[in-house]
């Protein structure tokens, strides 16, 4: 048995350690806000937070959350950072067939929360693992910016 | 997929009342099959809900992949019906006849079809029903229907009383259905022509929008499969007596197209399906390479083909300067970002799946013939689709996740691993042409003449026929359609298979093929000495929409004008699926044969304008598709097997790559016409055309080869 906090709570789950937290998340807690892409950390569609900062959980076994707290897209809207960033986000309508925006928006808030009026190569540095098959970048760069200076007032 | 539209000639209503009071209506459309989708028992069908509580429910029977059709296809519905839009809400739709593509004769979602296809149709449901809105209305006030009018989910009559859609709905489904409900003057649009926000954004941030890879269902196992790395190869022998001891295996099946372990979860499948040992016999194509294909199709274009098109007389045709040049394009994978996979249950009764698919109608039939059940019996919910762009039309995964439910007894969830997504075939064909042209003294073409040799989609995909001349037109369609006003002009089809599976890919043939015309013309415009720009603009006389398309782009990008050192600019045009959109791509290239787009300024005519923000974001969408594939794409094969297997070998345009998009919609009062795919053709020949601006270096082979680029 495994002891893992996810979006605040404590939850148990009998699950070999070396399972990475994505499908811990996805297949054993049912919480399938959190999305499949690669397997391999080239996407960043699986990207979550731990204790804060932007990881990918497709391939950090679950052993490696033990004492941290993992937060996921469900969680975002509890935060006041990850709620600016979703009403940027749709603001701006980015999302298209929408199935990388999680991970999209995981990254933008982890990268809000550590840096509140974020450049355009601060963008790129902390977005460019982030794959979009659908190309919203730019209207990603827009909301960035736009939840920033939300923030900010 | 260019099939025209033929509106139903007896589209007729049924309407009937819903427990709760409502109104539901429906317009069912003939199926005029051309492709094998098993009939279905009739069953009155909706596009419409009205409830008491005024919500009006939209139902959409298309995928939802990203293109914004859950949100066009009630904004038709919502125009002619006068709604509230904030109280629309949308639903997606099972498999029913009267869900089929008008175009397709089928219920499926591609080809840039939907918006074109239900422009008609659902805009006459929502009419159909406000007119019998005011019909109970006015029924009600004992008054004149004339004497009333519409707005924002009321029924007004003149003297000032008003009743709203959701009290009159039980009363309205009593009234008869109008034969011919009179649609609105465009002039009056309310909801169309605007950037509505889109309904399917709110489920989309917080992670709550249900893709297929979402699916859960209780006792469900989920299985990953190993397919043999050859295509056309099959497992010879087969131990999994590893995989089997791994926990949470249950079950290790083989199937024709490979072998699978069902485990509890997919990381526990993943294990098992990597602890197979499987020795595989080949089959015959364990020789195919990359430069075989090549090989085999540029030979091809030394070779006669069969006539696609042929005006004038090329051959006779007397040139002062004559061109000829040979192009590329590989074969590429869709690398939807949502990896294939399909939930399946067959239970004794009958069968349902979970899946993203742009083909619900044919998968019933399909599915039916897989678990020998009544086509009835096939249930198909469809989930939101994590990118489709053709791929998801492919039942490969629908009909292995159903045999596996089938033999293990149990709700099966199949997943790709994103190796096994770009590893399973269904890809763009590999093309290659080869062109003559001809210049007269003055640098006026005077001949142009083109030889397409590739695989056939339409005699791969299993429901398409050549058509008798022998020309695949998916093959050579962006060729074949050269706009411009040359005299003597001939394109040819040598059909050549090396022996992979191709399939639909966004924008089909137009995806390779406006790549080489484009390219080719632009070439012909530097032999003449002419501007690039000017040179096509005064061969497009006789075809205004491509012409004002061209004009549109090359004034908002300020052709001509300069631009900041080292940046260069090309420009390419195309029409497909019925939309005319040039591009002007600004380009740099490094020392080290980098290349960096900069800015990508595109002009679309599609028709009138249903939703102008979900244009500008379909047409930027396609760019970065079609700017992938010329930076980045290709499949290539060697000793028979895929030599790309996730985004490191297989890359994507990324935040840091994307350069900046300018959209701009011609104005037009034609009918709509497709927008999910036409952005993406003209994108990679923008860019070719501006690097040889930039280097004199004309690239007629993609992926482009910065090595080619690098300055000696």
């Amino acid at each position: 048995m495994l002891s893992l906090t996810v979006n605040g709570k404590t939850i148990k789950v009998d699950i070999a350690p070396d399972t990475p937290i994505l499908w811990v998340l996805r297949d054993a807690l049912g919480m399938t806000g959190t999305k499949f892409g690669c397997g391999i950390a080239l996407c960043g569609a699986c990207t979550v937070h731990l204790d804060g900062a932007a990881i990918r959980s497709c391939v950090t076994p679950v052993s490696a959350a033990a004492g941290k707290k993992i937060t996921t897209i469900e969680a975002m809207s509890a935060g006041k950072v990850g709620k600016a960033v979703q009403a940027a986000w749709i603001k701006h309508d980015v999302p298209q067939c929408g199935y990388c925006q999680s991970g999209q928006i995981m990254s933008a808030t982890a990268l809000l929360a550590g840096n509140a009026k974020p450049s355009d190569a601060d963008i790129d540095a902390a977005m460019s693992g982030n794959l979009c098959r659908c190309g919203t970048y730019n209207q990603i760069r827009a909301a960035i910016h736009d939840a920033a200076a939300h923030l900010k007032a | 997929m260019n099939a025209a539209f033929r509106p139903s000639r007896r589209n007729f209503l049924k309407t009937t009342a819903l427990a709760g009071g409502g109104l539901t209506i429906g317009f069912v459309l003939p199926a005029a099959s051309r492709l094998a989708q098993a009939a279905t028992e009739f069953k009155p069908n909706a596009y419409l809900r009205i409830a008491p509580d005024n919500r009006i429910t939209v139902m959409c029977g298309l995928s939802e992949m990203g293109q914004g059709v859950l949100t066009a296809i009630p904004m038709l519905v919502a125009e002619e019906l006068d709604a509230d839009w904030t109280r629309v809400r949308v639903e997606q739709a099972g498999v029913d006849r009267a869900f089929n593509n008008p175009i397709f004769g089928m219920q499926a979602t591609g080809g840039s079809t939907s918006v074109r296809g239900h422009w008609e149709p659902m805009r006459k449901a929502g009419a159909a029903a406000r007119e019998m809105l005011v019909a109970a209305a006015a029924a009600t006030w004992k008054a004149d229907p004339a004497d009333c009018r519409t707005e924002k989910g009321m029924v007004i009559h003149k003297s000032g009383k008003k009743l709203s859609y959701g009290k009159l709905a039980a009363k309205a489904a009593g009234q008869p259905v109008p034969e011919k409900p009179t649609l609105k003057d465009p002039k009056s649009f309310k909801i169309l022509g605007r950037g509505l926000r889109r309904l399917d954004t709110p489920a989309k941030v917080n992670g709550s929008a249900k893709f297929g890879l979402d699916v859960r269902l209780p006792g469900m196992l989920i299985a990953v499969m190993a397919r043999p790395p050859v295509p056309g190869g099959k497992a010879a022998s087969v131990d999994d007596s590893k995989a089997k001891a791994i926990q949470g295996v249950r079950q290790v099946i083989q199937l024709p197209q490979g072998v699978a372990v069902l485990a509890d979860g997919y990381w526990q499948a993943k294990q098992g399906r990597d602890a197979l040992e499987i020795k595989w016999d080949d089959g015959p194509n364990g020789g195919l390479s990359s430069a075989g294909v090549t090989k085999m199709l540029t030979d091809a274009t030394t070779q006669e083909g069969k006539v696609g098109r042929n005006e004038g007389d090329v051959g006779a045709a007397s040139a002062a300067k004559a061109l000829e040049a040979v192009y590329e394009a590989p074969y590429l994978a869709h690398a939807c970002m949502e990896p294939m996979n399909c939930t399946a249950w067959v239970k004794p009764d009958g069968v349902e799946i979970w899946v993203g698919t742009q083909s619900q109608g044919p998968s019933q039939g399909i599915l039916s013939q897989v678990a020998s059940v009544d086509p009835g019996k096939v249930k198909v919910n469809t989930m939101y689709l994590g990118g489709g762009f053709g791929r998801r039309f492919a039942p490969d995964f629908t009909i292995d996740a159903t045999l596996l439910s089938k033999m293990s007894g149990k709700p099966v969830k199949l997943v790709y691993t994103r190796e096994d997504d770009m590893r399973a075939y269904f890809y763009r064909p590999a093309s290659v042409t080869r062109f003559r042209g001809g210049l007269d003294a003055g640098g006026k073409p005077v001949s142009f003449s083109a030889r397409v040799a590739s695989p056939s989609i339409m005699a791969g995909s299993g429901f398409m026929e050549i058509p008798p001349n022998g020309v695949d037109s998916l093959a050579v369609e962006g060729v074949e359609d050269l706009p411009y006003d040359i005299p003597n002009l001939r394109v040819e089809y040598a059909r050549q298979e090396p022996g992979v599976q191709v399939w639909f890919w966004r924008s089909v043939g137009h995806s390779q093929n406006i790549f080489f015309s484009e390219s080719f013309v632009d070439e012909m415009a530097h032999a003449a000495g002419q501007d690039p720009y000017e040179f096509r603009r005064d061969l497009l006389g006789k075809q205004p929409r491509y012409k004002g398309a061209l004009e549109l782009a090359a004034q908002k990008a300020g052709w001509g004008r300069p631009l900041p050192k080292g940046v260069h600019r090309g420009i390419a045009v195309a029409q497909s699926f019925g939309s005319y959109v040039a591009e002007v791509a600004e380009v740099s290239v490094g020392s080290d044969g980098q290349v960096k787009v900069h800015r990508v300024v595109a002009a679309v005519d599609c028709g009138r304008t249903v939703n102008p923000t979900i244009i500008q974001r379909q047409i930027e969408s396609a760019i970065v598709f079609g700017l992938t594939a010329a930076l980045y794409g290709k499949i290539t094969f060697k000793d028979g097997k895929v030599e790309q297997g996730n985004f490191d070998s297989y890359p994507m345009l990324r935040m840091s790559e994307m350069p900046k998009v300018e959209v701009h919609i011609v104005p037009s009062t034609e009918a709509p016409s497709g927008i999910g795919e036409p952005g993406l053709p003209a994108a990679a020949p923008a860019v070719t055309n501006a690097i040889f601006a930039a280097t004199g270096k004309r690239i007629r082979r993609l992926p482009i080869d910065p090595t080619e680029l690098k300055k000696a």
